[in-house]
């Protein structure tokens, strides 16, 4: 066979191969690139030309800056808030329901999980409104508790753990309930422990919708010490805003802050993002 | 005992026949469960259901603002109306054209990277963490930083342009580049998902029908067209469904680059229900609106079903 030797088309192919996939990268790369640099820069040399990609001055002051003129310290303990409850919540919700769902035989039960999944064809611009409505109603605008409760269960999360559920052998369940022990205790001591990883990719997803959502807190959020990051950064840019023309450094500097943790936490559980998008995506 | 005695013993032990409620106080329903599905389903019912029949009555009223009070039944007069409203139908062909240039432009490009990384080539891992960095990050960062980015007078893309010979140009304050601009930005933004999508679909294809192929004499754009592509079938429809879904909801970049405009050229069906709801207050209306919508994306999704049930596929989705 050729297929393993280095002809000069095989080189050839390798060669233009990283030239196509280096270009790809810097395309995706240089933005951030540039939103890092020009976070360090003085006002005025930000808008220099031709535009300086790499750091020509290295200075904090934005950074410290954003602590001092925008309440950005506040946003961020919001945003820390209202991410982690929203996280334990839809685990602990969407885990329950999977376990009832892949384990336990009652009637109407099969039905039910069709009105679930059902469910997921709606865009959730219809409900919206109404949604609204309701959490206007119940008194809980400008409230974490409006922030966090309508997006504390997750279909799309019951579907994923029912799927991790059913593959845990039938013995361990039937072991269990010889034993004595309660569903609630399977539950919580044998099918959490071994579901581990989808868990996981359930927390990652859970964690990066609620830090970057923008429009359930745009409607919720009214005065500014409720917003979060994601808000409190599109209120810097908004028209009324006089930064967005003016001050590209302090921006740049708010977007850093916003990305990091989204960055740290998709780098330390790559793994488990990846495989959640290969669940939601091709399964046909 | 004899066989047929054994047969005779076990009938005898046969339950009669139970009805409903019978059947739910047995103990072979595990009522327990009721119990572990209640809090999601108190979830679905009052976030979910309530407001999906709520948007539905909303959208035969004139109710305006967050109080009640005043709300009216007025029939299908909203839906009567938006029937002739130019600005909605607007909406609608910006947020069609937007679907038009990102469905095909984000699959092409993806599609390129993924047959690049299946070559197997070293590092391949580190370029894919490359590629999602834009996946996984916010759109109202990304959002700013590209609004710096395509500035026209300092931007980068514009002094890149330049350097090739290409007129600088007013991405954002012109008509007709600002859509174009904003599908670059979400195509940049959203190649990574799809080229992992392309990917896994590539990956699917055995190696033996490349090389029978190649033995058969044909070469690589035939092999391409003639074999990877119809192979892939199932992934391009996924990606060309779920982008059209996607495109009809596309919603922060239009917020935070440019609020619809300018001119109006990016008002997107989304971002103008979001204003006439909670800017105008015009709820009733905006409701019908998001109803029209809900038809789009529904026929979208009950051609992926048609297509799923085709490919001898279980299950709903």
């Amino acid at each position: 066979m050729t297929s393993h030797e280095n002809t000069p088309f095989k080189v050839f192919a390798k060669i233009a191969g990283y030239t196509v996939l280096i270009g790809v990268a810097l395309t995706m790369i240089v933005p951030f690139i540039w939103m890092v640099t020009t976070s360090l820069k003085e006002p005025n040399s930000a808008f220099a030309y031709p535009p300086q990609l790499l750091p020509t001055e290295i200075n904090f002051k934005n950074y410290e800056m954003l602590f001092t003129l925008v309440p950005f310290g506040r946003y961020f303990v919001n945003t820390l808030v209202v991410t982690l409850f929203t996280v334990v919540g839809q685990l602990l919700i969407t885990s329950l329901a999977a376990y009832g769902f892949a384990r336990l035989n009652f009637i109407g039960r099969d039905t039910l999980f069709v009105i679930f999944l059902a469910t997921m064809m709606v865009p959730y611009q219809v409900t919206l409104i109404p949604l609204f409505l309701i959490v206007f109603g119940l008194g809980w605008v400008n409230t974490y508790t409006g922030l966090i409760i309508p997006a504390i269960s997750s279909v799309f999360g019951i579907f994923l753990l029912r799927q991790a559920f059913l593959g845990v052998p039938r013995d361990y369940q039937e072991a269990a309930r010889i034993d004595g022990a309660s569903e609630f205790r399977i539950y919580w001591r044998i099918f959490l422990p071994l579901n581990g990883p989808a868990l996981a990719t359930l927390a990652v997803f859970a964690f990066m919708g609620t830090w970057t959502d923008l429009l359930w807190p745009l409607l919720i959020a009214r005065t500014p010490e409720m917003r979060t990051l994601e808000l409190g950064l599109a209120y810097f840019n908004s028209s009324t805003s006089a930064f967005r023309q003016t001050n590209w450094p302090l921006m740049m500097a708010a977007s850093v802050i916003v990305m990091l943790p989204v960055l740290f936490v998709y780098i330390f559980a790559q793994r488990y993002f990846v495989r959640g998008i290969s669940l939601s995506g091709v399964k046909g | 005992m004899s066989y047929t005695g054994k047969i005779a013993a076990t009938t005898a032990y046969l339950p009669k026949q139970k009805n409903l409620w019978q059947r739910f106080w047995s103990r072979s329903n595990e009522k327990v469960g009721y119990l572990f599905i209640l809090p999601a389903f108190l979830h679905l019912l009052l976030f979910l259901l309530i407001p999906l029949v709520f948007s539905l009555y909303l959208s035969f009223t004139n109710w305006r603002g967050p109080n009640p009070q005043s709300a009216l039944f007025i029939g299908l007069e909203n839906y009567e109306f938006l029937f002739g409203d130019r600005r909605f139908w607007e909406a609608m062909r910006n947020t069609a054209y937007y679907t038009l240039l990102y469905v095909p432009g984000s699959m092409i490009v993806s599609l390129l990277i993924a047959l690049v990384m299946n070559q197997k080539l070293k590092g391949v891992y580190l370029f894919r963490t490359l590629f999602f960095m834009p996946v996984i990050s916010s759109w109202v960062a990304v959002s700013i930083i590209w609004i710096t980015l395509l500035d026209p007078q300092v931007g980068i893309l514009n002094y890149v342009l330049r350097q090739i010979g290409i007129a600088p140009v007013n991405w954002l304050g012109d008509p007709s580049t600002a859509m174009i601009a904003i599908v670059i930005i979400a195509i940049w933004k959203s190649v990574g998902f799809q080229m992992v999508i392309w990917l896994a679909g590539l990956q699917a294809i055995p190696e033996e029908l490349h090389e029978a192929a190649a033995i058969d004499g044909a070469n690589r754009t035939q092999t391409f067209f003639r074999i990877t592509l119809p192979l892939l079938a199932p992934t391009t429809f996924f990606l060309a469904i779920t982008g059209v879904i996607g495109s009809f909801q596309v919603f922060s970049p239009i917020y935070v680059i440019t609020g619809g405009g300018p001119r109006g050229s990016t008002d997107v069906v989304v971002y103008h229900i979001y204003t006439r709801a909670f800017e105008a207050y015009d709820m009733g209306y905006a409701a019908s609106q998001a109803w029209i919508l809900f038809a789009v994306i529904f026929a979208a999704t009950l051609i992926q079903v048609w297509y799923r049930r085709r490919q001898g596929e279980s299950g709903l989705f």
